[in-house]
C-alpha cells in the first residue's frame, strides 16, 4: 500500500502493465473475417472452463453528430432494452441465469459489450448479441426512463466530482475542434434532450457486422468459434457504404492555454498539464512507445520516477506526482503531467517544479539503470498479463477499435523494449512545447467551507476512470 | 407481446461444470499452514497473506497507527531506503502489495519463477525489518493527512464514516481506521514499531498460494518469509452490535446528487441462516440488473444509476448494507421505494421464480470466481480466515441449492426490518430531514 492522495479518479494514471500486451508471437491468438465484414479474434486459454465474449463497435462519442453529445453512450444503455426476440431486461436476465455477468462500456472511440460465462454457454451469448445488433425495439417510455438513469450517471460520475468537472473543461480546452473535447457521457444540456429517433439513427448506421469486431477469449476451439460466429453473426446484414472515420481536426495551436477551476469540494489542489501528442498508429508505434516509457520515467513510480524521487522523496515539495499517456486512441491523444504540492506550497510553485522536471529529462537524459528496470517490467508484464482473460480481450478490442491491427498488438512489447534513450528524449522534445499544452489548476476557493466529518470508516472508494463509461 | 425464443433454450442447458480447483494443505517445518493451488502454465506465483487483528487493535490515542505502519513497510527495509527498495522491486518485476483494514492486515506478493528467492527475500525485509526512517515517516504521514482531507470532502466517505459512527459509537468500527488529523499528527515512531510488532504475527496468519510452485518448494520459502515474526499477545477485540435505530440522518453537503447509505443489523457467516440470507440479498439488491431494488429504483423510475445491497459480515459484527446516489430532488422518493421493498420482502418473502433465478446465478457465478492466480490465492485466504474446511469448494453450491422458499421467507422476516432501517444521506436532499420515520 503506497499511501497516495485520492487523485487517481481524475488523472487516469496508466500503469505500464496495462500498456503491455500478451506474449509476442503468440500462438494462442487467431483471427478470421466473416463474409459480411465482421472481424473476429480468438484468444485461447484453457486453464478454466470460462469464456469472455465481446463485440466491439468502431463507434464512440467522437463519432456523434454535432449537438447530440452522449448519444453513443445513451444507445449503449438502450441496448439492454428489448429486441424482436427479447423482452426489455431479458438479455441480462438470461446471462445471469447462466451464472454469467454482462455489461458494456463506451469511450470516445469505441463501444463494447461483453459477457463472462461458462465456456459451454458461448453459443447462447452469440445468439443474443447477434440479435440485438440489428433488431433492437425501443419505445418512448423505455427511452425516457433510461435517459433519467443516464442523467443520474452523469451526476454521479461528473457533477459530484470536482476532479471530473475539471477534466471535462481541460479536455474541452485541449480539443477546440476535434470531438475529443466533448465528454463521452455528453454535455448535460444535450444529453437531457436526446430522443429515441437520435438513438435509432445512430444505431442503424453504426451497429453492423462490418463495423464490429468479435472477441472470444477462454476455453474455446477457434474452429468452433468460427462455425458458431458464421451461424449467428453471418446472416446479419452489413451497413452499405459505411463512411471512413474522419473527425474534424485541430487547428494549429498558437498559444499555450490555461484554466483555473475552483470548487469548495476540492481538498488537495493540484496542477495538471496536458500536451497534444501522437497516438499509436498501425505499423508506426515507435513514437508512442517512446512516450509510453517517457511517462514511466517521469512519473511512473513515486519512489523511482524522476518526479517521484525528486519532488516527493528528495525535496519533499509534492504529495503526489504522475505522468500519463494513452497511446490507444484513434486520433491525436494527450501526454499529461500532474503535481499535487504539499499544503505549504502554491500551485505556481508546483508548476515551476513540474517545468523543472520536464526540462531535466531533456537536458540530463535517462538513467540507464531505470530504463533497464522498465524493460524488465515490460517483459514481466507480458507474463503476468496472461493471468487475466478479460484484460487480454480488452487489450485487443481497444487496439482494434482505435485503428491498430492484431499484429500491432503482438509487436508492441518488442517495440517498447527497443526504445532507446535518444528516442525518449526526441519524443519529449517534440511533445513538450507550450503551444501544444493546456495547464490547469484545480483548487479550492480562498475561504473554504468546513465540512463536518468527525466520524469515520475504513471503506476505501476506488477511483473511476473517465475514459469510459459503462451501462 | 414480445415472443421469447431464446430464454427457453437457456433452461435446457445443464449447470456449468465446476472449475477443478485442487487445494493442497502445506504445513511448513516451522509450523506455518498454507493452502496451495498449483498452476504451472504461466511462470509466476501469487502469495496472499492475512494477519488477523488489524487496526481494531489500535488504541484510541494511536488510531491510525496500523494504517500508517502498513504504508511504511515498502518505504525502507533492511539496508534499503524507499528508493532502493522500489528499485529492487522493479528489477525483479515483483509485485508487492500492503493493505490494512479494521479486522486484519494483508500483504500480497506476485513473482516470476526465475526471481522467486530474491522476491521472497525482498518481502521478508519489508515484513520483518522495516526501518521506519524518520524522513519516510514524515513524508507518508503528510500523504495520510492529505488523504484524510480528501475523505472529509468525499460524499461517499462522509456517508460511510457517518454510518459507522452511528452504528458503533463505542467500538473501533465506529472511528476511521486511518485515524484523525490529530491522532495521525501525534503518532511516534515507537507507536509504529508497536503496531508492527502487534499486527504482523506468525500465529494469526492465513496463507494462500496459487501458481507455478510445488508444495515442496513452498514450505521452506514460507518459513523464510514468515518464520522470524513474533507470536501475538494481543487481547481480543470485543464483538459489537449495531445500535442504530431506524430513521434518516442528513449530512449537509454542497453537491447536486445525494449519496445514500442504508442498512441495519445483518447475519454472521457462521449463522445457520447465512445462506438463506445470501439468496435473499441476491433478490433484494444483489449483483446484476435484475434485483428488486434495481428494477424498482432504476429500471422502472430512473431515480438512480445504480443501487445495490450486500451482506457485510466482519470479524466482530455483521450488517446488511446498501447504497445509491440520486439527484437531490429524487432521493426522498428513492428512499420511500427502498423502504416499501424492504417491507414487502419482510412480509411476503420471494417467489419461486426469484428463488430459482437467484440460485442459478449464484451457483453459476461461483466457478467463474476462480480466475487468475492472485484471485485464487485471495479466495484461499478468505476461506481459511472464516474457518471453512479445505474441501468446501465442491460443497458450496449444495448449500445454495439447499435453500428453500420457506427458509428465505423465515430469514426475510427475521432480518429485514423497515422500521429499523437507517438512511445516511449526504447532500442537499429535498424534503428530507434528520429524524426517525
Amino acid at each position: 500500500m503506497r499511501i497516495r492522495p485520492l487523485i487517481a479518479a481524475a488523472v487516469l494514471p496508466l500503469a505500464l502493465a496495462s500498456q503491455v500486451p500478451a506474449q509476442a508471437m503468440d500462438d494462442t491468438v487467431t483471427t478470421f473475417t466473416l463474409p459480411n465484414g465482421m472481424d473476429a479474434i480468438v484468444i485461447e486459454d484453457h486453464r478454466a472452463p470460462v469464456v469472455v465474449h465481446m463485440v466491439w463497435y468502431n463507434v464512440g462519442s467522437a463519432d456523434e453528430p454535432a449537438g447530440k453529445s452522449g448519444i453513443a453512450h445513451f444507445l449503449e444503455h438502450l441496448m439492454f432494452k428489448g429486441t424482436d426476440e427479447l423482452a426489455p431486461g431479458e438479455f441480462s436476465q438470461t446471462v445471469a441465469a447462466q451464472g454469467g455477468s454482462d455489461n458494456a462500456f463506451t469511450s470516445d472511440d469505441y463501444t463494447g459489450y461483453f459477457q463472462r460465462v461458462a465456456a459451454d454457454r458461448l453459443e447462447l451469448m452469440m445468439e443474443m448479441e447477434a440479435d440485438r445488433m440489428r433488431d433492437l425495439i425501443l419505445d418512448d417510455e423505455d427511452m425516457l426512463t433510461e435517459r433519467d438513469v443516464v442523467l443520474e450517471e452523469r451526476a454521479q460520475r461528473t457533477d459530484s466530482n470536482p476532479g471530473a468537472l475539471f477534466g471535462e473543461m481541460r479536455n474541452a480546452t485541449q480539443y477546440m475542434n476535434h470531438p475529443y473535447g466533448i465528454p463521452i457521457i455528453g454535455w448535460k444540456h444535450e444529453a437531457e434532450a436526446l430522443t429515441l429517433q437520435d438513438a435509432l439513427d445512430f444505431y442503424e448506421v453504426f451497429y453492423a457486422p462490418n463495423n464490429a469486431t468479435l472477441i472470444v477469449a477462454g476455453d474455446v476451439d477457434p474452429a468452433e468459434v468460427e462455425a458458431l460466429a458464421l451461424k449467428h453473426y453471418g446472416p446479419v446484414a452489413p451497413t452499405p457504404d459505411l463512411q471512413d472515420r474522419v473527425r474534424p481536426s485541430e487547428p494549429p495551436q498558437l498559444a499555450p492555454r490555461r484554466l483555473t477551476f475552483e470548487d469548495e469540494r476540492v481538498s488537495n489542489p493540484y496542477v495538471m498539464r496536458t500536451y497534444l501528442a501522437p497516438e499509436r498508429d498501425a505499423g508506426d508505434q515507435e513514437t508512442a512507445a517512446a512516450l509510453t516509457i517517457l511517462a514511466e520515467i517521469l512519473g511512473g513510480s513515486s519512489a523511482t520516477s524522476l518526479m517521484g524521487r525528486t519532488l516527493e522523496q528528495e525535496e519533499g515539495v509534492a504529495l503526489y506526482t504522475s505522468a500519463f499517456y494513452q497511446g490507444t486512441r484513434y486520433d491525436d491523444t494527450q501526454f499529461g503531467v500532474v503535481v499535487m504540492p504539499t499544503p505549504d506550497r502554491t500551485l505556481e510553485q508546483a508548476e515551476a517544479d513540474m517545468d523543472r522536471m520536464l526540462a531535466r529529462v531533456i537536458e540530463e537524459g535517462v538513467d540507464p539503470a531505470q530504463l533497464e528496470r522498465i524493460r524488465t517490467q515490460i517483459r514481466a508484464a507480458s507474463i503476468y498479463e496472461r493471468d487475466s482473460l478479460q484484460g487480454r480481450a480488452r487489450e485487443f478490442g481497444t487496439a482494434i477499435t482505435t485503428g491498430l491491427t492484431v499484429q500491432d498488438v503482438l509487436d508492441w512489447p518488442d517495440i517498447l523494449a527497443a526504445v532507446t534513450e535518444d528516442d525518449i528524449i526526441a519524443a519529449a522534445r517534440d511533445v513538450f512545447k507550450l503551444n501544444n499544452s493546456v495547464t490547469g489548476y484545480l483548487s479550492k476557493p480562498p475561504a473554504p467551507v468546513e465540512i463536518s466529518a468527525d466520524a469515520a470508516t475504513d471503506t476505501d472508494t476506488d477511483g473511476e476512470t473517465t475514459t469510459e463509461v459503462g451501462q | 407481446m414480445i415472443p421469447r425464443l431464446i430464454a427457453p433454450l437457456a433452461f435446457l442447458l445443464p449447470l456449468p461444470a465446476l472449475a477443478a480447483v485442487e487445494i493442497q494443505e502445506v504445513v511448513t517445518p516451522g509450523g506455518i499452514t498454507a493452502w496451495l493451488v498449483e498452476e504451472h502454465s504461466i511462470p509466476f506465483t501469487s502469495i496472499e497473506i492475512q494477519f488477523d487483528g488489524g487496526a481494531n487493535e489500535d488504541t484510541p490515542e494511536s488510531r491510525g497507527a496500523t494504517y500508517l505502519m502498513m504504508g511504511l513497510l515498502e518505504e525502507g527495509a533492511g539496508d534499503m531506503d524507499a528508493r532502493a527498495f522500489a528499485e529492487a522491486e522493479e528489477s525483479l518485476a515483483a509485485r508487492l502489495s500492503f493493505d490494512a483494514s479494521n479486522d486484519s492486515v494483508t500483504v500480497g506478493l506476485s513473482f516470476l519463477t526465475e526471481y522467486r528467492d530474491e522476491s521472497v527475500d525482498l518481502m521478508r525485509a519489508a515484513l520483518t525489518d522495516p526501518t521506519f526512517d524518520p524522513d519516510a515517516v514524515e513524508r507518508v504521514r503528510e500523504q495520510v493527512l492529505a488523504g484524510l482531507a480528501s475523505d472529509a470532502r468525499d460524499p461517499n466517505e462522509i456517508a460511510s464514516r457517518t454510518f459507522s459512527a452511528l452504528s458503533f459509537p463505542s467500538h473501533p468500527y465506529g472511528t476511521a481506521m486511518k485515524g484523525t488529523p490529530e491522532t495521525v499528527a501525534a503518532l511516534s515512531i515507537d507507536d509504529l514499531r508497536r503496531a508492527h510488532g502487534r499486527a504482523l504475527t506468525r500465529d494469526r496468519v492465513h496463507v494462500g498460494v496459487a501458481g507455478d510452485i510445488t508444495a515442496e518448494d513452498l514450505a521452506p520459502l514460507l518459513d523464510r518469509l514468515l518464520g522470524d515474526l513474533p507470536e501475538s499477545d494481543s487481547a481480543d477485540v470485543p464483538q459489537v452490535e449495531t445500535v442504530l435505530d431506524g430513521g434518516v440522518t442528513v449530512v449537509d453537503y454542497p453537491t447536486p446528487q445525494s449519496v445514500v447509505l442504508f442498512g441495519h443489523e445483518g447475519v454472521e457467516f457462521d449463522d445457520p441462516d447465512y445462506f438463506p440470507a445470501f439468496v435473499l440479498n441476491q433478490v433484494l439488491g444483489g449483483s446484476g440488473f435484475d434485483s428488486r431494488l434495481m428494477t424498482e429504483v432504476r429500471e422502472k423510475r430512473g431515480l438512480t444509476y445504480g443501487i445495490g445491497t450486500y451482506l457485510a459480515p466482519r470479524d466482530k459484527t455483521a450488517q446488511l448494507l446498501g447504497q445509491f446516489a440520486s439527484s437531490n430532488d429524487k432521493a426522498a422518493d428513492a428512499i420511500e421505494i427502498v423502504r416499501a421493498e424492504w417491507a414487502r420482502l419482510a412480509e411476503n418473502g420471494i417467489t419461486k421464480e426469484e428463488l430459482d433465478a437467484a440460485k442459478t446465478y449464484l451457483t453459476g457465478a461461483y466457478p467463474l470466481r476462480f480466475d487468475g492466480n492472485s484471485r485464487i490465492a485471495g479466495i484461499l485466504v478468505g476461506m481459511q480466515s472464516i474457518g471453512l474446511p479445505i474441501d468446501y469448494i465442491p460443497t458450496r453450491n449444495d448449500r445454495v441449492e439447499a435453500v428453500t422458499l420457506e427458509d428465505v421467507k423465515r430469514v426475510a422476516a427475521r432480518l429485514l426490518d423497515p422500521e429499523d432501517l437507517h438512511f445516511v444521506v449526504v447532500g442537499q436532499p429535498e424534503g428530507l430531514e434528520t429524524g426517525s420515520f
